[in-house]
């Protein structure tokens, strides 16, 4: 095990899952090892306001706040919100983005502007950056509460241990369910695996 | 809800700070928990109440929590309340006399600062009151910590018969951290023992105690000063030297790896010869704590040469980011560090009132009304002073809604007095301590109307139970209060206790104008249950009739974030004015059908599938 911290910043908005997913995240690094401190700021975020998360895992893991600059793995669970939090990403550091738009009513008033095009910009910004539909992914199979788990298989392939062991995970979390729900979530994290791959620009 | 199976000890968990809290009162055999929901508490005895064998209840306030407590440890029974930093201004009153009366069965309270102010009115530190009631204070960095110095606290407790306050903040209960956790042990409370000279705290008996209090407070010292939980850490960079406690103690750690530090985890009463041992080894010594300059200004009288705020923020969180520059400023022989780029410029987004939500009624009727002012109180209903609705003209404290509106009505000159004064407020926030204000003010013959949001939970904590919809903690039935009689047993008129569904917005409207007329008080009681909970059952959704919709953007003044708009267009009216028409679609995947939004619909753009509107069951009288 390297003495090294990983630093994950999972955001989006509230109601979207992002403190479950980063929860499940935190359960394969434990499985792994690893000493393991997640943090977010609960309260009045889950009425729809901003939401991140953040992991750090390593041998030993001191303050459970990410500092910016410093973020290995941006996960982003809506295009904007990707965007809010991506200076928190290291110069080498991978931002995974689920493309989907979603507009508060603060926008909506006309109040503020949404951004054109978010993921241009952080393409534009240097960033290495990987989008894909997750939303549509859990569509088509059926049911879009599965758009938390295509966002972990996004992930799977960008951590220092074997996607197997978060697919573990994520199979536990839905042990108590139908053999089915089971089957749907590994599918799920099969398509966020296969959405990432397809879509890592060549540069990595 | 059943109990569950706790955790076999032994076991290696990922688990928040407020759930080591809880399982470490669980272990320790206590009796008797209690608390009123508050962030970033609150999940302390939500987790308790999943354990068995122990009384948890959420209590109407905190008052009533510490005082719930304080009565089973005079029974000699282990005891525990939990509140966030603003509960404890409430619960200030039993504190500084239990605080003479000392304990009998252990007696920990946690106190929850929100440092940041994720969702608080203020930023107090709670650090203040330990002094004030001379209390012992223990700080964890984590959640082990937090684990094991509950436990700890326990025994100090009993030890000294003191109650102990185990100080936390947002950045403790809110993290997930490893914890090796223990067994239950059994706790046999010792017995009553009778005894009026400690319990009848009347002037004599009083007077008697206080001396105890400061021996009690010098046991303590010398406590701190043997304390395992204060620990020297050494360090090669002796530049600087570090004394900090709570959450702090890991930032400055991830901040100068080598510098010597004193972590305080009992803060308070400090250990002087553990700050004189350190002052002996280092070129400096910086404070380290969030808020308010506490040990700071205690060491300084105590004649150390400190750095604490001179050097760092008075508000928020001490992150290592804001450590590393402040510190090296002061070493002032390292360069600066590089600006950190500033993030891109994203709009906000502010939490916003749900789909469906029953507030949304109440704020869009109450932003149609003119010459009005409208107190608010604390709860997911405070979101009303936002857009669209700006609604709301004051937010201070539990119950004030009501107390501010009576003082404003009172205080009027003629500059207001054509004004509406109302108060909204609710259903858990009233019991906690609007009823007090009611009653005052049906007493002093006030004049307000009051807006009674019965959503049947503790919305903005995540939707606890409360005596407004007969579930106790554990969501078994409980007695459920009864608004309308209660109300009217504070000295409210019957025929001016007005029940409206909130969803029918027009009414409302009528409702309003009607008891704002009159020159008394009234009680307007708006029930709808809170779409977070079990109570809420989702309706079909509505759609947006393309050919229909006129972009007059009546829908988006609703504030529900289910209506988008899909295209903004410029007109000038046949007045000349230029008007921006918004044409907007729902989404179906967000609705959940309470048709809200069709009320202001002037073309009747607003349709479900089939035409047929499904009516959501009104809680049964």
């Amino acid at each position: 095990m390297k003495d090294e911290i990983t630093n994950i910043l999972v955001c989006g908005i509230g109601g979207q899952g992002v403190m479950t997913a980063t929860e499940i995240l935190a359960e394969a690094a434990i499985a792994e090892g690893h000493d393991v401190k997640k943090t977010e700021v609960a309260g009045m975020a889950q009425r729809g306001g901003v939401v991140t998360s953040h992991l750090r895992f390593g041998k030993r893991v001191l303050s459970p706040q990410i500092a910016p600059g410093t973020v290995h793995v941006l996960l982003g669970f809506e295009a904007a919100e990707a965007l809010r939090w991506s200076s928190y990403l290291r110069p080498d550091g991978l931002a995974l983005v689920n493309d989907a738009r979603l507009v508060p009513p603060v926008v909506e008033l006309g109040l503020f502007k949404y951004p054109d095009d978010p993921i241009g910009e952080m393409r534009a910004g240097g960033i290495r950056t990987v989008a894909f539909d997750a939303a549509t992914l859990a569509r088509d199979l059926c049911d879009l509460r599965l758009g938390n788990t295509v966002m972990l298989g996004a992930i799977a392939d960008h951590l220092p241990f074997s996607a197997d062991v978060l697919l573990r995970c994520v199979e536990a979390r839905f042990a108590h369910k139908s053999a089915e729900v089971v089957e749907l979530n590994r599918q799920a994290f099969a398509a966020g695996r296969a959405a990432a791959q397809t879509a890592t620009p060549a540069t990595v | 809800m059943a109990a569950v199976m706790p955790a076999p000890a032994s076991s290696r968990r990922l688990m928040s700070g407020n759930e080591a809290i809880a399982r470490a009162v669980w272990e320790m055999g206590t009796r008797v928990a209690a608390a009123y929901p508050g962030t970033p508490s609150t999940e302390i005895l939500e987790a308790l109440s999943a354990y068995p064998d122990l009384h948890c209840e959420w209590s109407v306030n905190e008052k009533v929590s510490m005082e719930v407590a304080l009565g089973a440890s005079m029974m000699g029974a282990r005891a525990f309340c939990a509140m966030k930093h603003v509960g404890l201004n409430v619960a200030a009153d039993p504190l500084m006399t239990l605080t003479l009366t000392g304990v009998s069965g252990g007696m920990v309270i946690a106190v929850a600062d929100d440092v940041g102010m994720a969702s608080s009115q203020n930023e107090q530190d709670s650090r203040n009151y330990a002094r004030f009631a001379h209390l012992p204070v223990l700080e964890p960095s984590d959640s082990q910590e937090a684990y094991e110095m509950t436990r700890h606290a326990f025994e100090l407790s009993e030890r000294h018969q003191a109650p102990v306050m185990l100080r936390v903040t947002a950045r403790i209960c809110h993290v997930k951290g490893v914890v090796q956790v223990g067994e239950r042990i059994a706790h046999e409370p010792t017995g009553y023992v009778k005894d009026a000279t400690r319990w009848v705290m009347v002037p004599a008996h009083a007077r008697r105690r206080i001396p105890m209090m400061f021996e009690r407070d010098a046991a303590l010292r010398q406590v701190s000063e043997q304390s395992p939980l204060n620990v020297l850490e050494p360090g090669a960079d002796r530049r600087v030297g570090f004394i900090t406690s709570g959450p702090t103690y890991m930032h400055v750690r991830e901040a100068f790896p080598d510098a010597p530090l004193l972590k305080l985890g009992m803060s308070h009463p400090w250990p002087l010869e553990k700050v004189r041992e350190l002052a002996g080894r280092v070129d400096a010594l910086v404070v380290v704590e969030e808020v308010d300059p506490v040990l700071e200004t205690e060491l300084k009288a105590a004649g150390f040469a400190v750095h604490g705020k001179d050097i760092l923020p008075r508000i928020g969180e001490l992150a290592p980011e804001i450590l590393i520059p402040a510190v090296n400023r002061l070493l002032n022989n390292e360069p600066p560090p590089a600006p950190a780029t500033p993030g891109p410029a994203v709009f906000p987004r502010p939490p916003t009132l749900c789909a469906s939500c029953p507030h949304m009624g109440i704020y869009y009727t109450l932003s149609q009304l003119k010459n009005i002012i409208v107190a608010g109180d604390i709860g997911c209903y405070t979101l009303g002073a936002g857009h669209p609705w700006n609604a709301l003209d004051s937010t201070i404290c539990m119950g004030a809604a009501v107390t501010v509106a009576h003082g404003m009505d009172k205080g009027r000159g003629e500059a207001d007095k054509n004004k509406k004064i109302l108060a909204v407020i609710g259903d858990s926030t009233f019991m906690h301590m609007g009823m007090q204000g009611l009653l005052d003010m049906t007493y002093n013959r006030g004049n307000v109307t009051l807006l009674l949001l019965d959503n049947g939970t503790v919305g903005m904590t995540g939707g606890q139970n409360t005596p407004a919809n007969g579930r106790d903690i554990r969501g078994n039935p409980a007695p459920r209060i009864d608004f309308r009689k209660l109300v009217e047993a504070l000295g409210v008129k019957p025929e001016r206790i007005r029940e409206v569904d909130p969803y029918e917005m027009p009414t409302l409207f009528k409702v309003i104008r009607e008891e704002t007329r009159i020159d008394e008080v009234s009680v307007i009681i708006g029930y709808r249950p809170c779409v977070l909970t079990e109570d809420f059952k989702p309706m079909r959704s509505y759609y947006v009739d393309e050919e229909k919709c006129t972009g007059c953007g009546n829908c988006v003044e609703v504030g529900c974030p289910a209506i988008h708009v899909t295209r903004r267009e410029k007109v000038v009216k046949p007045s000349g004015k230029e008007v921006e028409l918004s044409f907007v679609r729902i989404d179906p995947i967000a609705c959940t059908g309470c048709a809200m939004c069709l009320k202001p619909c002037a073309p009747d753009a607003i349709l479900q599938p089939e035409q047929k509107r499904v009516v959501a069951t009104l809680k049964p009288v």
